[in-house]
């Protein structure tokens, strides 16, 4: 037997680690053209869809016969777009101190409510509240703490429009009266009940920073419109708003601290227009031997009605249809070509080499979803609005949020896909489980054909989940609201439907790791 | 060591299907060692095997003294050409390679140098999908030897060749092994490895059952025999093996015998007065060895049926 020199080879070795994995597969995949712009295109898809959204999406309010620009709702001290409308008994308090009440009576009427429609009915609203307040002043939309007794929802202390504590629950009656007080001390603000004068709770306190030397101080009656949904016949549904009014009856008003001047009454914010207020019961307070008897209409509290940044961002939709698509043949065309054997050649670590491919193939979706999002908000915005359309204001945080949050759906959803891939071998198998999963799910529940809570659940459970990092908006507890995914509220929290999807996908990775490493290539 | 492949005892069922059922063999460096067998002696199989693709049920197999599943940049311990149309159709031949040399921590530089020693260079921009079979097999070989590898091993890569492309990659193959790497070439084209390989090893029913140097194995084949011609066929052989000899027929006026010497068979033929045209001493050819070697493994192949699928 010829035994020759054994071969070595004069090549310098080359480096080894998961970082030239992650090359090598960046290089498979930008060396397919046909990858490379179906990516693209589904960035420029979501980014076209978006826009043309936002240009078809007009809004005018009428006066009178005229249309005009809607009015822009005052903005809270958070930045969130706020009701604040009330009527209110104040007078200045230039220094520390505080107000007791009692609240003797809570009532009201709703009009026109269901099942006739017919007539106006005495009643209560649950969010009807009547109580003490301190505002930074009687602009709409200024800082302020009060403390409360509602109709449906006992005690409850609230400030600057989204937070809310509550105390003791049940109604307020002649004979069971309630006592309140609220007390400020520097830029804290300190919330008490009690129920004979005496025995005083603590309800919670509040920090408003920065509040002003001189606030007003003083109490307030005010009630939202009742909300009612029905079905529509054609799916969907039919919100129906209905103007409400409360009165609330205070007595045993004193004001601690040095708090000059008489009370002075009036609305904040527009109350006071309807048919109902000029011809039978306008808002407003009547005194009698320390009795005041106050009426208002409207509510304290964050305003939903508008355009949420993320509504140009439908076409996400349909951009994720298109990266399923090339996730899930970045690996299937291996399988049909023979490729994969080649590439389990190159690194036989199987777990690595599917990682480095779902690195690439989850960092590509990502910089699509990324900047499709970011010029479907940030130019969808100003289109919305000079189409006179309210945009609701959100925090910066919120914006990044929405924004990179598409581009990690978008990057979970190919990662999930990539793994479906692997999972089946084949491309249609794998294309259509990711899309009935991520995408049929979301479609089902937004569509308006199933019953509220089966969309909401859907939500929950399934990877369309994490469609719920997209929702700029929260579902706000002290709000009657119509809280549904037809209507862009998720059942999650946006990073708890993220990490729905994320589960899933790692899930789907993990199975497609212990698959990879024990089947034959 | 190094510049091995060690296959011991491995053995691998699909199911029914005995695909390997202990093969055993070494590949040494510095020569070509042909891999042959008819279609489902597990040629195939054995590879995947060694190349950590397939795992086996028994046995092991190393490539330089080591599991492929444990080797660190592979592709500069052992090339493999498999299946020459696993490509990427829209990838070109370069993209193709580089993305490999990639994954090996080899820069492009390293790509150019394969392309021009497979002599691709002309083509090495275009879409590896619009590449006749023979090109593939020229970027796959390209594909094993980006790593500069001390052991190669190919699947059948004559196949798809022109007249012209198989004498280059005869001439190549021997260089390869000239220049000290082991290099296991499986064909079923005989002849061609009788001109490049130096040593054989034959398996049949997932088993090794030939283990020579080429030169032994057709002397072995030839094994003494020695061809007759004549037009009384039955006299001759009951003549023949009357004395103790093997006949066999190979033709209606041709026999084969083995198991007595030419002068031998000449003066019993002479005895009797069988005539007879033309006594030879019998050289094989590589082919004819190899189907000496094979003939029983074949039939039970075609007993047993689909093995060949894999």
């Amino acid at each position: 037997m010829s035994v020759a020199t054994v071969y070595r080879s004069g090549l310098r070795a080359g480096r080894d680690g998961f970082a030239q994995l992650v090359r090598a597969e960046w290089t498979k995949f930008r060396t397919v053209r046909g990858w490379v712009i179906a990516m693209t295109a589904a960035s420029l898809i979501i980014v076209a869809l978006g826009l043309s959204y936002a240009s078809g999406n007009r809004s005018t309010c009428g006066q009178g016969p005229v249309e005009v620009a809607c009015p822009a709702p005052p903005v809270g001290p958070d930045g969130e777009a706020v009701t604040d409308g009330f009527f209110f008994v104040h007078r200045p308090l230039p220094a520390e101190g505080g107000i007791t009440v009692r609240l003797t009576s809570l009532t009201g009427i709703i009009t026109y409510p269901p099942p006739d429609h017919d007539k106006i009915v005495p009643g209560l609203v649950p969010w009807a509240k009547a109580g003490i307040i301190v505002k930074e002043n009687t602009r709409p939309g200024s800082a302020y703490a009060a403390l409360m007794v509602t109709a449906g929802h006992g005690v409850r202390m609230q400030y600057d429009y989204t937070h809310d504590i509550a105390g003791r629950p049940g109604r307020v009656s002649a004979a069971s009266p309630r006592w309140l007080r609220l007390t400020r001390t520097g830029d804290t603000l300190t919330g008490y009940e009690s129920a004979d004068g005496r025995q005083w709770a603590k309800v919670g306190t509040a920090r408003l920073d920065g509040l002003a030397a001189t606030v007003r101080i003083g109490f307030f009656v005010t009630s939202p419109s009742d909300l009612t949904v029905k079905r529509s016949d054609l799916g969907g549904t039919i919100e129906q708003a209905r103007f409400t009014q409360a009165t609330g009856v205070f007595d045993h008003v004193s004001v601690q601290g040095t708090a000059p001047g008489e009370w002075s009454g009036g609305n904040v914010g527009n109350a006071g227009t309807t048919d109902w207020e000029r011809h039978h019961q306008a808002t407003g307070v009547q005194e009698s031997g320390g009795t005041f008897t106050v009426t208002g209409h409207g509510d304290i509290a964050p305003q939903t009605d508008g355009q949420p940044i993320e509504r140009p961002l439908t076409g996400v939709l349909i951009g994720l249809i298109v990266m399923v698509v090339v996730a899930v043949t970045s690996m299937t065309a291996e399988y049909r070509r023979g490729l994969i054997r080649t590439t389990l050649l190159a690194d036989p670590r199987r777990g690595r080499t599917l990682a480095a491919k779902a690195v690439v193939i989850g960092a590509v979706s990502f910089a699509a979803g990324l900047a499709a999002a970011a010029v479907a908000v940030l130019a969808g915005r100003p289109i919305l609005q000079a189409n006179g359309n309210y945009v609701l204001p959100v925090s910066t945080f919120t914006e990044v949020r929405v924004i990179a949050g598409t581009g990690v759906l978008a990057a979970l959803a190919a990662v999930f896909a990539l793994a479906l891939g692997t999972l089946f071998r084949r491309a249609v198998a794998a294309v259509i489980t990711a899309i009935a999963l991520i995408v049929v799910p979301y479609i089902l529940a937004t569509a308006s054909v199933l019953p509220d809570g089966a969309a909401q659940w859907l939500l929950r459970l399934t990877p369309a989940a994490g469609f719920a990092i997209q929702q700029s908006i929260p579902e706000y507890a002290h709000v009657l609201g119509h809280y549904v995914p037809a209507a862009g509220y998720f059942p999650l929290a946006p990073w708890a439907g993220l990490a729905v999807l994320s589960a899933y996908t790692a899930l789907a990775l993990g199975l497609a790791v212990v698959l990879l490493r024990r089947r034959d290539g | 060591m190094e510049a091995t492949i060690e296959v011991a005892g491995l053995r691998k069922r699909f199911g029914q299907i005995t695909a390997l059922d202990g093969m055993s063999f070494t590949v040494t460096p510095g020569q070509v060692t042909g891999f042959v067998g008819p279609n489902g002696a597990g040629k195939s199989t054995t590879m995947r095997v060694i190349l950590g693709l397939d795992s086996a049920d028994e046995g092991h197999a190393l490539v330089g003294g080591r599991p492929y599943r444990s080797l660190r940049r592979p592709l500069s311990h052992v090339g493999a050409l498999l299946d020459a149309g696993a490509l990427q159709p829209s990838r070109t031949a370069r993209d193709h390679l580089l993305w490999l040399a990639h994954s090996q921590g080899l820069g492009a530089g390293r790509v150019g140098e394969v392309i021009e020693q497979v002599g691709l260079g002309s083509a090495a921009r275009r879409r590896a999908g619009g590449f006749s079979l023979g090109m593939r097999q020229r970027l796959g070989i390209a594909a094993a030897l980006l790593g500069d590898p001390p052991v190669l091993m190919l699947d059948e890569p004559f196949n798809g060749l022109d007249p012209e492309g198989i004498v280059w990659m005869r001439g190549f193959l021997r260089s390869l092994a000239a220049e000290g790497r082991a290099v296991l070439v499986s064909s079923h084209l005989m002849s061609e490895l009788q001109d490049t390989a130096g040593h054989l090893v034959v398996a049949g029913r997932g088993r090794v059952v030939a283990d020579a140097a080429v030169a032994d194995l057709i002397a072995a084949a030839s094994g003494g025999r020695i061809a007759l011609r004549t037009p009384a066929r039955a006299e001759a052989m009951t003549a023949l093996a009357g004395a103790g000899a093997t006949v066999a027929a190979t033709g209606p006026d041709a026999l084969t015998v083995s198991g007595l010497a030419a002068e031998r068979v000449v003066s019993l033929l002479n005895a009797r007065a069988v005539p007879f045209s033309e006594v030879a001493a019998h050289r094989a050819t590589l082919e004819e060895a190899h189907m000496d070697l094979t003939r029983d493994v074949a039939e039970f192949r075609a007993a047993t049926g689909r093995e060949a699928a894999r």
